[in-house]
Formats: C-alpha cells, structure tokens, sequence
C-alpha cells in the first residue's frame, strides 16, 4: 500500500523552557502559563486543551506572576519589575508600566477584577487600578522590611496576606496598615537556623490564611489572632506554590520534589459540621520543582521546571471513567517549529534565538519494512542564524527550493536568501523589508518560491513578492470580508498558486483567490480551534483538523464540503481517533497517492486513505501489526481508512519530501531530560 | 397464568371531592396515548395523569358553583378533551388551554349521561334520556330538540364499541327493578331493547360488553356473586326482547352477598371482578380477583384492605381502581389460558397476548390457533390475507400519529403478521429503540417469535433472530429455545452467533451443536454466510479449492524435520502426518464453526458426559482439526492467531485434552485414529523437548533481548517503514 524511506531525525535539539506560572480562569476556560524565557501560552479547555494563543518570549521579560482581571484581560508582572497586559488578539504585549519598586515577585488581582496588587522586591505593596484600556498606579501599602513573595486578596477585597521572608502580614487594604504579623518557623540545619521563605499564601473566607514555605510545611493560620491553626508538613523541601478551589474546599500544592498534594476539607466524623483539612492524594507527575499550580473546578493543573504542563481531573468530580477523566500530559508546544524544503531536503529547525539549517542524509540501498538502512551520507548542519536582540523568534519557514529563509519576531520581519555555491552555503540578508505595521504570526512561501505570505493581525495577509538574486517587495495585503479582530495563525497555499486559506484566531477560516488578491469565500464556522490546514495539491480542496480531533475536506472550487467529508461526518470518526490527545499539527499530501492525507499529532503519524472504509467502533482503530500477518487477499477486508503508525514518537514533525521518502522528527523525552538541570536529591528506596 | 404484578400510587384523592365518602370518582378515561389517563372526581376538576411517571400532566377545574356531571374524555381524531357540567354545559379544551372559563362552550337542550370516546371515530354523546348523538351533530347544532327514549328509565351503565367500523353503543337502564338493554348503532340509526330477565334474590351490580364476529355479547356480575353471558341477537329492532342469560362463573360461595362490585374483562378467557364480599358473621372484605371463565377457576386475587369504591377500570394491562384514599395503579399481566396454564403447570415465560388500550375487545383479530382442520387453516389463511392489508393501512396510520412503535404492538403483530412485516417492524422498532429496560424488552420479543415458530413449523425469521441476536441484549438463559430451534433447523450461522454472543450457552448445547457442526457435509456449508473472522489467519478463503498452500517458513526454530529423528515412523503414517499438516481436515466454514465452540465457556464436569456423545468418527475428525490448529499455532512466534475470535493455543489444548479424556479408550482402539494418536504424540514429545531445551539457553536468550533492547538509533537513521 505504502512503502517510505522515513530518515528518522532526533537531532532537533528543542528543549521546552520551564513552566514559571500558571493562572487558569472559570469564566473562559482558558489557562494562561508563563514559561521562564518569558513566553506565554493560553490554552482553551473548552476546545479540548488546545494551546491556542502563544507570545513569544524576550530576553529580559521573565514573567513571575500572571493574572486574569476585568474579564478577560490578562496581566503579567515579572522581575524586570514591570506590569505588562497582554495583548491577546494581536498577540504581543499591549503596554507595560513600571512599577517602581524593583523586581516584581507576585501579583494578584482583587476578587473584583478591577485592582491589581503586586509585590515588591522594596518590600512594598502597590494598588494599580485597571482602567478600560490601561492600569494606573493608586497608592502603596505602608512598606515593610523584606521582599514580598505572595499575596493573596481576601475575597471580601478589604485585607490582603502577604508572604515574605520568614513572616506572614495582613494588610488593611482601606488604611494601608499592616494589623497582624505573623513569625513563621525557620528550619533549623545543625546549629544555624535558615530563613523560610513564604512561596505562597491563600486567604480564604473565613479568615484563615494557607501558606506554604521553604521549609515544606503548608500551614493553616488564624488572620484575627494570629495564630497557628495547622501544620502539614508535606515534604523535606520547598513547598513552592498552592491555589485553592473556588468553592475553598480543596487545595493544591506543588513541592520542588516534582509532587504534587490535594488536601481537602473533610468533615471529622460522617455527618458532623466540623471539618478539618487532610491531605488526601499525592500525585508525582513531574521530576523537577513544580513551580505552579492551579485548581479548576474539576481538576488540578501543575506545571513545572520540566516543562510539562499537567491537568488531572478529579475523579470525584467526573461522571465515570471516561475520556474527560484522563491525565492530560503537555511538553510540546501545538505550533509547528519545523520547516521542511522538500524539494531540497532541508530541515529548518525554529529555536527561541537561532534557527538551523541541516541537509539530510541518503542513503543507496533498498530494503523491506522494519529495515534500517547504511547510511551512504550522513546529515549536514549546514548553517546557524541567530537572531539579533532580545526579542525571541515566533515564526520561521523555508521555501520549498530552500533559496529563502524567512523568520519574524514580535517587532521585525527577516528575509535571507540562500544561496549554493558547489556544495558550500552562503547565506545574504535581504536588507529592504517592507516595514510592516504589525508583527507576524506565521510564515509560507508559496510553492514556486516567488511569494511569501505573512499571517498579520486582525485577519490580514500580507504577501510579498520575492525577487532574485535577492530582495522583496510588499506586493498585496489580503482582507477577511468579516472584519476579524483576532490575528491569523496558521496558512496553507496551495501548489498552483491560486489559493491561500488562513485560520485566525476566531476560528474562521478565509480562502483568498491569489490570482484576483480577493477573498474567495469562508468556510463554515465550526466551533473548535482549528490545528493545521493543508490544500491538497492535486484537488484543490482544503483539509482541516480541529482540536476536537475531527477532520473535514472543503473543495475550494465548489466552496463547499467534499462528500467523502460529508460521509466521514454521517459515519462518525472511530471512538479511539477522537481519544487522541494532542492535536493535528502537520498535514502533509503525497502527490502519487491523491487519495492519501498524511497527519500526525505527537504520539501517531496516520496515512488516512480516503478510497477505503472509514472503520466503526467495534473494529479496532490500530490494525497495522495484525494486517501485516494476514495474506494479501485476506488484507483487502480489514484494511480501513486509518493507517497509523505509532513507532516514532514523540513526534514534532512529519513531512513527505519531493522523491517520496518521509522525514518524522522526533524528540525522544529522554534527550529533554538530560538537559534540564539535575532535580532534587531524593533518597530512593534500595539505592 | 395471569397474575397480578407490581402496584403503585397514581395520586391521592381529596377527600371533600367525595372520594372518601366511598363514592369514588367520577369517571377515569384513556388519554390521548396509552400511557396517560383522564381522571374526573366527582368534583370540579378533570386531571392529565402520565401514568408510567405519576405524574399530572395537566388539571383544569371549573367554577365553585359548578359541577362536572360527565367524566371528561379524549377525542382521539383531535387530540381534544370534552367534559360535561351542570349536566348541560358541554366544553372542549386543549392540552395548552390552562383557563377552563375560556374555553369552547355549548349549551344544550338535555341532560347528558355520558359521552363515549372511541379511536378514529366522533365521540357519541349519550343523552340521560337515552338519545345518542356524535359530537360533530350536536355541535352543529346545540340546541336542537332531543327526543327521549327511555320513558324514565334511569340509566346505570353505557359502553361504546367498534363493530364492522361503526360505532354501537350499548348502555342499560333500571326502572322498578327491571333492567333493560340498548343497542343503539348510529350509522344507520338503529335501536335494539331488551329486557333482563328479572331475579328474586339478587339485582345486577356491573356490566361489560365485547364484540366477537359482529354478535354483541353482554357480561353482567349479579350481587349474588355470578356472571351471566348473554348475547344480543340482533332481530327486528322494534320489538322488545327478553334476553335469554348463561351462568358463565360463579364467584362466591352461597351465603355471601356481592356489594359494590365492578367486572371487567381482560381476554377471551379472564375477566377481573373487585368487589366487596360480605359475608355475614365475618367483616366484609373487598378484593380484586381474576377468573379464568373457561376453567371457572380463580387465577389470582389480591386483598385490598383499606376499602375501594368498587369501580374498576382496565386501561392497557393495568387496573386503576380507588383504594383507600388514593388511586391505585396495578400491572396486570394475562395469558392465553391453556389446562396447563389454568392448572399453573405452564412455565412462565410466554408473554401475554392481549393488550387493549381502551376496554373495548375485538375479538376478530385473535389468532384461533387450536383450528386443525385443512379448511380451517385456510380460512385463517385467508384471514389473515385481508387482515394484512387492513394492518398495513393501519401501520400507515400508526406511523403518522407516533413514529415510535410499541412493544406490545410489535408482540400482538408478531403473533399473525407475516415474517416480512416483522422483520420491518423490528427493524423500525430496533433503529429508534432507546428504551432503558431493552433487554427485557428484546427477550420478549424473542420469546414471542419462539413461541410462534414452535407452534407453527414453517414459521422462521431468520433475519429478525439474527438482528436481534446482533443487538448484544440477549443471553442463553434469556431465550433457552432459540438454540433448540436453531439446531433443529440446523441453522449453522445463528448458532454460531449464538455461540459466540451468548455468556452462558450450557455445555449439553455446546455439545449438540459441535455434534451438529461434526456432521454438517463441508459442501453444504459452502453457500452459508458463516462468519470467517476466525479462520482468515491460517486458511486461504479463495473460492477456487485446489489452492496451492506454500509452506510457510516455520518461525520458531521447529520443523518437521524433527518429527521425523525417530525411526519407526512408517512410511505410510509419515505421509498421513504430512498430509494433516498441509490441508485443513475441515472447510473453511466448518472451521469458523469449530472455532466458536472453541471459544465458548465450559466447566469440564459438566461437558465431560455430553463429550461422550460424539461418535467415534466425528472425533476422530475433530481431533484431527485441533492437531492442525495446534500445529499452524505453534508455528507462529507468539503461539497466537492474529485477528478477532480465533482459537487461543490453551483453548486448542484444552479441547483437545478434554476429547482425548472423553473418548480415550475407543480413540485407542480405532485403526483410523492410531496414526493421528501417533504423531499427536510425536508433536507434543518435540514441543516439550523444544520447550525445555529453550529453558536451558533462557539465560543467553535474555541478553539477546537485552541487547537488542538497549539498541540506540542514534541521532540519525534512515528505515523502511510499510503502511498496509
């Protein structure tokens, strides 16, 4: 049916950064992270934890806190000691104010939405007000002596706790004073004691307030009296973060031994209306510090110096054992870093500031399935590209000639052509870019390498017209009819050259006509984030994966559905391919096989071959290892429309090259693992 | 066997509407489906009761001052309710209309008794003067004059039927002591009266009435406990006649006297009676019974101890009858009466055959199923002819007003319709089927095709048993006849599916159907759409038989070189050997057979003594299928079969095993066997001396794996990878 050369790359060294923050909002789902080179992730649990928004990163910027105020407008505050909001449609930083009082190491918004307090370095508590489309500096708390670790809002509004170095204050947020002062336990180490830093507070209702510290306690305090109400000590070393339920009946925390506890407020007796807190169920997910946690009303979500970003639902709170009651598991992002030259067989691998350049490898023998063949010439880095500035890279692309290599951060666009010269590799910056107005979100040359589109904001397009030897010019800027606010993030053009379709952040999806530079039509809102897009090069017609794991083929010329998409549809995917958890995040065509769609998500790349029956949930969804002991005739009846192939993984990328041999990427979590810095020394059992 | 089933509460009663002064309700009609009921008190208001869920679905109440003097009831052609207040004031009103004073209203000129309520046809209005008029007349013209029939008489009890497709109604009157019956059909407008014979001793307590071949046959409780049968023969409608009556039961012993007491009937043979037995030195206790009038015996009978009304109604399959101060509801569940079932011999798995929705029992459309006669046969043939066409404009009717079939429908159609209005029923019934009780519901289905396939031998619905088989709903024990029909129809693909759905197929079937299988001819079994699953992984399934088998080379280090190290293999057995080896003993469709009952759960005690069953050929076939199984299994790496349902190499094992200790002694003795026996030995010997020589270099085998395991790709490869 399908035989591949597949050149098996692991040399894509892509470690994700840290997880350093985390704040998950009720109203919309949504999950923002802060990763510690600055970056930050929102991912929409409505649409099946799809990571939908991304900022990239900045040198200087790391973000300590984020929060969700007025709505849904998202704020962050980081050590460079400013306050940034972010902009979510445009996907940049919408302004940042600073704060004037050193590195800013936490912030919380009141419960209702409309002031901010952050925690200094100086020891001072800052009110900023949130306006309409900014913040304003309101007053300060009277300032203490040491720096401000936490705090947390009493959902009242009217007192704030505040964590610090070996003490807990409450403030009066009306008169600005500190009312109670609270000494926390140092750890004693042999004849000195250590100083215990406060990660975390939480102030719940009724005045009690949860702090967790460095010396691994989580610990239950009177806010009125000022009293210890009840030690936990949960781990020998830092307690870094918690976060309570909305109903403050829950809490979790997160220990810089990679586990994660719940403790919850059980009644004492069956029954009985006193209740206490009691740790219940300890989760070791992670291997390095969990650096942030959150509660959701049915799960818990930690994230870590691993990278790893982990949702687990609370059985209790789940109707049976089913596909929401899963572990979510995160370590890679759901944008594509790799950009493949087919024609070339190039690989452009996207780092946060520098891209690679490697050639493949060849090989000049055959072989039968499972076969791993002499490798007659062995992969060639070919060239490193770093960025210049502070500004990491969000998008790279290579043409599919590999002549030109474009890559943008938030402010600026680069263009470099490439060019051979008898086995060596120059590289010439073309130096007029057409200064854009807005950043860009995603690159594409087209097909014949003479255009590049540039996913802007607000729906638009720009195209650019490359032009040898070297340089470019701004050709077109393509327009949704609808006026979407939301910028675009993912293109597909297709191999004539007639049409580009676009995926912006609304979930709309604009297929302009390249030859007219007008839009051609929409295809049908459907109510899931869209992954990956790819036109098929023989058809014309548009392949769309949603994070809910469903595909749809929308013929451009006919602007409708395809039937085989319509049949899909009535037949229903197999249970087992809407179970997957990640998304589609390549879609790739084999020209030879029109009827073949090749996808892949990061466990499973899958040959969907449209001319064969789509399977039904009683027949099973990965046949490939029992199809292959059965006779050629007896094949003809099992095979369906699912070909998977589980063997790499995880997979980052999967492309099918121009002579027909396939390149899968992989980053074996192993590698990942090696290049974090060693984890906390445990004492294991028989070691 | 009838018998009274679960009760429950429909709702209470209050009281000051007269309820508890033992005077019950006024009336309590069917609802617009067979699941509700119009309850009227004797009060002001009329309620919608959704009779599964105890629940009211609507209530409406007329003014303080006002009375409703005539139950409410449903017009099933337009989903309207009509009621009748202060005797005259007629209203009808929808399921959306919530104030009663604004509904339609009709002031007429005479008082009414009653209005009747039948499917597809007007309702009649029984006028207290005896006067009958459908409701569309009257409407028409409310204030027309009504002539008075009755010379003041007073009438007691009124019930309308469906006869030939015009409506009749029948009601009785009482004046002095004497009773009286009317006949009144009104499509042509025809009055028939008659007279009761008058009694000395006891007086008329409750009427019912059924309709069977157009003859009117009136069923009357006297108070002293008996139940007379009389029918109405139509004759000159002018003159009065006496009608002649017929002891049909006798209920209660001499000395005790019947009291407000209600009959109604339930089939052809079963009528239920509540009423209160006052027996002099005792209390009077009130019970609800049922009879089987054609054995006179008491089927079953529950006490009710917090006292009734003595009214009863009877409204698919349940009573409602006043029990204390509410509205009890019991299921009731009647069967045909048989001796067996009237002296309670009868297994209780038939279902029941009669479901009525309004009390109304047509009797035509019962199956006679005891004619024996050819010229009976044919007849009901006939009948059954020009029933089918009725029944397929009344399903076209059913499917226009409720698109969900029910299973009392699809059971009563299962009883008479052909196989292939059935199979289309059940089909319909199966695709919309989202029913929480569907195994229940299945396994009645099923029970009623059996029972109708053992009756009737030409009778098999084969696609419907498959459909239904294929539903996963059923088990063994569900429908213990299925297989037994099966088998004798030797109907390899059901058993099969049977086999392989089934949890708990007992080993004496188990051992039938293999004996069946062992016998079947493989070329009889070349047109039957046996499911192959099982063998496509060893046998090539090609049409074309003369298929060149290549050897397959053997995986796991053993071949049949081995077999062969000894030297006393005779020339002739060694080519035996190798013949087993090469082809299948048995067809592929025999195979796939086999393979189910390989699968199938057993306990060895139990399927040891039916093993002995088989013959010695059928053995001797059998085993030399399993030595194949085993021999194409172990060839393979992971000693499995790939793909869905085939034979595990313990079930082969097992089997095998379990034959040999069944039939040791004449498998010894056979000739025929020996050779098999002899390289059966010769396998097994080879694979033990291989599997223990394999333990010996586990050590060395576990670095292979080791390193094997540890095998780094490095950073870079190029494979081959295939996509089939």
């Amino acid at each position: 049916m399908g035989e591949f050369q597949v050149h098996r790359v692991r040399f894509f060294a892509y470690v994700p950064a840290g997880i350093r923050c985390v704040a998950h909002s009720t109203r919309s789902a949504r999950l923002a992270l802060a990763r510690t080179n600055g970056a930050l992730e929102v991912y929409n649990f409505a649409a099946n934890y799809f990571q939908e928004k991304g900022i990239p990163g900045h040198e200087t910027r790391s973000t300590e806190a984020l929060c969700w105020a007025a709505g849904d407008r998202l704020f962050g505050a980081g050590l460079g000691g400013d306050i940034s909001e972010y902009d979510l449609e445009k996907l940049r930083v919408k302004y940042s104010l600073d704060g004037f009082g050193g590195p800013i190491w936490s912030m919380a918004a009141d419960p209702s939405g409309t002031e901010l307090a952050v925690g200094c370095e100086d020891g001072s508590v800052k009110l900023f007000q949130v306006l309409p489309d900014k913040i304003q500096f309101e007053r300060s708390l009277d300032r203490q002596k040491g720096r401000v670790m936490s705090l947390s809002w009493h959902p009242s509004g009217t007192r704030i706790a505040v964590g610090s170095i070996d003490l807990l204050r409450v403030f009066d947020v009306k008169s600005g004073h500190a009312i109670q002062r609270i000494l926390v336990d140092r750890r004693l180490r042999g004849l000195y004691s250590c100083e215990c830093v406060v990660w975390s507070v939480a102030f719940l209702s009724n005045g009690t307030i949860v702090s967790s510290d460095s010396v691994g306690k989580v610990q239950f305090w009177d806010s009125e009296k000022g009293t210890l109400l009840e030690t936990h000590p949960v781990s020998s070393s830092a307690v870094l973060c918690l976060a309570v339920s909305e109903e403050e009946d829950s809490i979790v925390v997160g220990t810089s031994e990679g586990a994660v506890y719940q403790f919850q407020l059980l009644p004492v007796k069956w029954g009985s209306a006193e209740s206490k807190w009691v740790r219940t169920k300890p989760f070791q997910h992670h291997t390095h510090d969990v650096r942030a946690v959150a509660h959701s009303a049915t799960a818990l979500i930690s994230g870590g110096l691993d990278a790893q970003l982990v949702i687990r639902p609370l059985m209790e709170k789940m109707h049976g054992k089913g596909y929401d009651a899963a572990l979510r598991k995160f370590t890679f992002p759901h944008r594509r870093l790799v950009s493949c030259a087919k024609k070339a067989g190039l690989l452009l691998f996207q780092f946060p500031q520098h891209l690679e350049l490697w050639r493949l490898g060849a090989t000049n023998s055959a072989g039968k399935d499972g076969d791993i063949l002499p490798v007659s010439r062995a992969p060639e880095h070919l060239l490193q590209l770093k960025s210049k500035g502070p500004e990491h890279i969000c998008c790279s692309c290579i043409s599919l000639c590999g002549s030109w290599i474009a890559y943008s951060t938030a402010s600026r666009l680069h263009l470099h052509r490439v060019h051979w010269e008898n086995g060596s590799v120059s590289l010439k910056r073309v130096s007029k870019v057409p200064k854009l107005l807005s950043s860009a979100h995603q690159l594409l040359c087209s097909a014949d390498s003479t255009s590049l589109f540039v996913a802007s904001d607000q729906g638009a397009v720009h195209v650019l017209k490359l032009l040898e030897p070297g340089s470019c010019g701004h050709l077109q800027t393509l327009r949704p009819n609808s006026g979407s606010a939301e910028a675009v993030y993912l293109l597909a053009a297709s191999a004539d050259g007639d049409w580009l379709a676009a995926a912006s952040g609304d979930w709309e999806i604009n297929i302009y006509s390249l030859r007219q530079f007008k839009p051609h039509c929409t295809v049908p809102a459907y109510n899931c984030a869209v992954t990956a897009l790819a036109i098929h090069p023989v058809t014309n017609n548009l392949v769309i994966t949603h994070s809910d794991q469903q595909v749809f083929e929308f013929s451009i010329p006919d602007r409708e559905y395809t039937t085989w998409s319509r049949k899909v549809q009535q037949h229903g995917l197999h249970k087992g391919w809407l179970e997957r958890d990640t998304p589609i995040t390549h879609i790739a065509f084999n020209p030879k096989q029109p009827a073949h769609i090749l996808l892949h998500d990061t466990h499973m790349f899958c040959v969907l071959d449209k001319s064969l029956p789509l399977p039904d949930d009683a027949t099973p969804l990965m046949n490939q290892t029992t199809l292959k002991q059965l006779s050629e005739k007896a094949r003809r009846g099992y095979a369906h429309a699912f070909k998977i192939c589980k063997k790499y993984q995880p997979l980052l990328f999967v492309d099918l090259l121009e002579e027909g041999s396939l390149v899968v990427v992989e980053r074996p979590l192993m590698d990942i693992k090696t290049q974090l810095p060693p984890p906390v020394q445990q004492k294991k059992f028989g070691t | 066997m009838a018998a009274l089933c679960e009760e429950f509460t429909l709702c209470g009663l209050i009281a000051s509407a007269g309820a508890g002064a033992g005077q019950g309700i006024l009336g309590l009609e069917p609802g617009p489906d067979s699941d509700r009921v119009l309850l009227t008190d004797r009060g002001r208001t009329a309620t919608l009761y959704k009779v599964s869920d105890q629940k009211p679905l609507g209530c409406w109440s007329v003014k303080q001052d006002q009375t409703i003097t005539c139950p409410a009831v449903c017009n099933f052609e337009t989903g309207e309710y009509v009621a009748v207040h202060d005797n005259k004031v007629l209203r009808i009103w929808k399921d959306e209309d919530v104030n009663f004073d604004k509904v339609f209203k009709a002031t007429l000129t005479a008082e009414v008794y009653r209005i009747h309520s039948l499917p597809y046809t007007e309702p009649l209005v029984l006028f207290k003067g005896g006067a009958v008029r459908t409701l569309d007349a009257l409407l028409a013209a409310p204030q027309q004059e009504i002539e008075n029939v009755t010379s003041d008489e007073v009438i007691r009890w009124s019930e309308a039927f469906m006869e030939t497709q015009q409506p009749v109604l029948i009601f009785t009157t009482e004046k002095n002591g004497n009773y009286f019956v009317y006949v009144q059909k009104v499509n042509p407008d025809i009055l028939h009266k008659y007279k009761l014979e008058q009694e000395e001793s006891s007086h008329p307590l409750s009427f019912t009435a059924y309709t069977k071949n157009k003859i009117l046959t009136l069923l009357c409780l006297y108070s002293n406990g008996c139940v007379y049968k009389m029918s109405l023969q139509q004759s000159v409608p002018e003159e009065e006649q006496i009608l002649s009556k017929s002891l049909l039961l006798k209920i209660v012993v001499s000395d005790t006297v019947l009291k407000r007491a209600s009959l109604a009937i339930l089939d052809i043979d079963h009528v239920a009676v509540l009423g209160c037995l006052d027996s002099p030195p005792n209390i009077a206790k009130e019970c609800l019974s049922i009879w089987n009038t054609k054995f006179q015996t008491l089927q079953t009978s529950k006490e009710l101890p917090q006292g009734t009304s003595g009214q009863l109604w009877c409204y698919g399959e349940k009573f409602f009858l006043t029990h204390g101060k509410v509205l009890t509801v019991i299921v009731y569940k009647c069967e045909t009466s048989s001796l067996a079932a009237a002296v309670g011999k009868l297994k209780d798995t038939q279902t029941s055959g009669m479901r009525t929705v309004s009390s109304y029992v047509n009797w035509n459309m019962l199956q006679e199923e005891d004619l024996a006669s050819p010229r009976a046969q044919q007849s009901v043939t006939a009948k059954t002819e020009s029933k089918r066409t009725l029944r397929s404009r009344r399903n076209n009717v059913a499917k226009v007003q409720r698109d969900t079939l029910t299973v009392e429908q699809l059971l009563s159609d299962i009883k008479d319709s052909s196989q292939n209005d059935i199979e289309e029923e059940l089909r319909q019934f199966l695709s919309n089927a989202q029913m929480s009780d569907f195994q229940a519901t299945v396994g009645y289905v099923i029970t009623g095709l059996m029972n109708r396939c053992k009756t009737e031998p030409t009778f098999y619905p084969r696609n419907c048993l498959v459909q239904l088989i294929q539903t996963q709903g059923l088990s063994y024990s569900l429908c213990p006849d299925l297989m037994a029909v099966a088998l004798e129809k030797t109907d390899v693909h059901l058993l099969q599916l049977c086999l392989q759905q089934f949890p708990d197929v007992p080993e004496a079937v188990t051992c039938a159907c293999l004996k069946a299988f062992l016998s079947i001819n493989d070329d009889s079994l070349q047109g039957t759409n046996v499911n192959l699953d099982s063998v496509i992984s060893y046998i090539d399934i090609t049409p074309n038989d003369q298929v060149e088998k290549k050897r397959e080379t053997v995986q796991n280090g053993f071949s049949s070189e081995l077999m062969e190290d000894s030297c006393d293999v005779q020339l002739t057995h060694k080519s035996h050997v190798m013949y087993t080896e090469e082809l299948c003993p048995v067809g592929p469709q025999k195979a796939a057979l086999l393979n189910a009952i390989l699968h199938s759960a057993y306990s060895e005690t139990f399927l040891l003594p039916h093993l002995k069953d088989l013959s010695a050929q059928q053995v001797v076939l059998f085993l030399r299928y399993l030595q194949y199984l085993y021999i194409k299994c172990s060839e393979k790496v992971s000693m499995n079969f790939p793909g869905m349902r085939s034979p595990t190499i313990n079930q082969i094992m097992d089997w095998m095993c379990l034959l040999l200790d069944a039939h040791f002694t004449v498998v010894v003795m056979l000739p025929e066997a020996k050779g098999l026996l002899f390289s059966l030995h010769k396998f097994v010997r080879a694979q033990v001396r291989f599997h223990s020589e394999l333990n010996k270099i586990e050590g060395s085998l576990q670095e292979l794996q080791r390193i094997k395991h540890q095998k780094d790709f490095g950073l870079y490869s190029i494979e081959m990878l295939e996509l089939v």
